[in-house]
């Protein structure tokens, strides 16, 4: 009996992004929409840096970190230089283009138009002194994180 | 040997339609696309619950074969809703919790692998 109850599908997801590189933000975008894909309900809560996916004038230069990621195996001093970020950025975007990823602005919006829900973090949005106007208008609400735990009863909690 | 086994298991799966079986995947969809019909398509989305099959449904089905004819592979979601003339918004209302996978098994394809 409890292996049964443990293999119960999944039906909602609430979905955490904390960090603002793009290789931070899409895992958290591509498991939203393939969520919705599979007919689980699902919101995207950005909190701390991970809201500049969702700033109007930021989401659209989103940088792959070059320093401190020793998967990118690149030497620290390397990854320093100018240019290889944005080097980086362009050879993932590439990469991720030739799978049919959409850029950040259209992934939300297509999570949005799929009906998963988009949220910010009120005590990021205070802290960075951002105004509801800054953020992209497919952004439902911007909640305190009680609500953030009101609105994912009955669902899993993913921290990305 | 246990892989031998699952395929067994895979190839007896069957679907009676019209008095005829049909071979069908692990996910339930027809094993064989050429098997299809628009008549099929009917039956397989009354027992999905989808209902009387609109003029969008047939846009997004045959669109969806198309590609499949063309590619081999049933064509993901973003491509559905930039090329087949129904949107995002459409599409999920046309094919409600899960929209890939329902609009392949109504088409009779496999289940689209793609992520996105």
């Amino acid at each position: 009996m409890p292996e049964e109850k443990s293999r119960q599908p999944i039906e909602r997801v609430s979905i955490i992004v904390s960090r603002g590189s793009l290789d931070g933000v899409y895992p958290g975008l591509i498991m939203a929409n393939g969520a919705r894909m599979e007919g689980i309900e699902a919101s995207l809560f950005f909190t701390f840096f991970g809201l500049d996916a969702i700033i109007n004038k930021r989401l659209d230069h989103l940088k792959v970190a070059t320093v401190g990621n020793p998967a990118m195996h690149m030497p620290t001093l390397l990854g320093a230089l100018p240019g290889m970020s944005a080097f980086a950025t362009f050879m993932m975007k590439k990469e991720m283009g030739k799978l049919d990823i959409p850029p950040v602005r259209e992934f939300l919006e297509t999570i949005h138009d799929a009906g998963g829900e988009i949220y910010g973090c009120k005590a990021s949005v205070d802290m960075f002194h951002l105004k509801k106007e800054d953020f992209i208008p497919q952004v439902d609400d911007i909640i305190t994180v009680g609500e953030f735990y009101e609105k994912s009863a009955g669902a899993q909690i993913i921290f990305t | 040997m246990h892989n031998l086994e699952a395929m067994k298991e895979v190839s007896v799966v069957t679907l009676e339609i019209f008095g005829k079986t049909l071979a069908v995947d692990k996910d339930g969809h027809l094993a064989n696309p050429g098997d299809w019909s628009e008549a099929i398509a009917r039956e397989i989305a009354a027992t999905e619950g989808i209902g009387e099959l609109t003029d969008q449904h047939w846009t997004v089905i045959h669109f969806m074969r198309g590609v499949y004819q063309e590619e081999g592979a049933p064509p993901s979601i973003r491509r559905i809703t930039k090329e087949s003339g129904v949107d995002t918004k459409g599409l999920y209302q046309l094919f409600p919790n899960g929209p890939a996978k329902r609009a392949a098994k109504i088409a009779g394809l496999p289940k689209p692998k793609s992520c996105v």
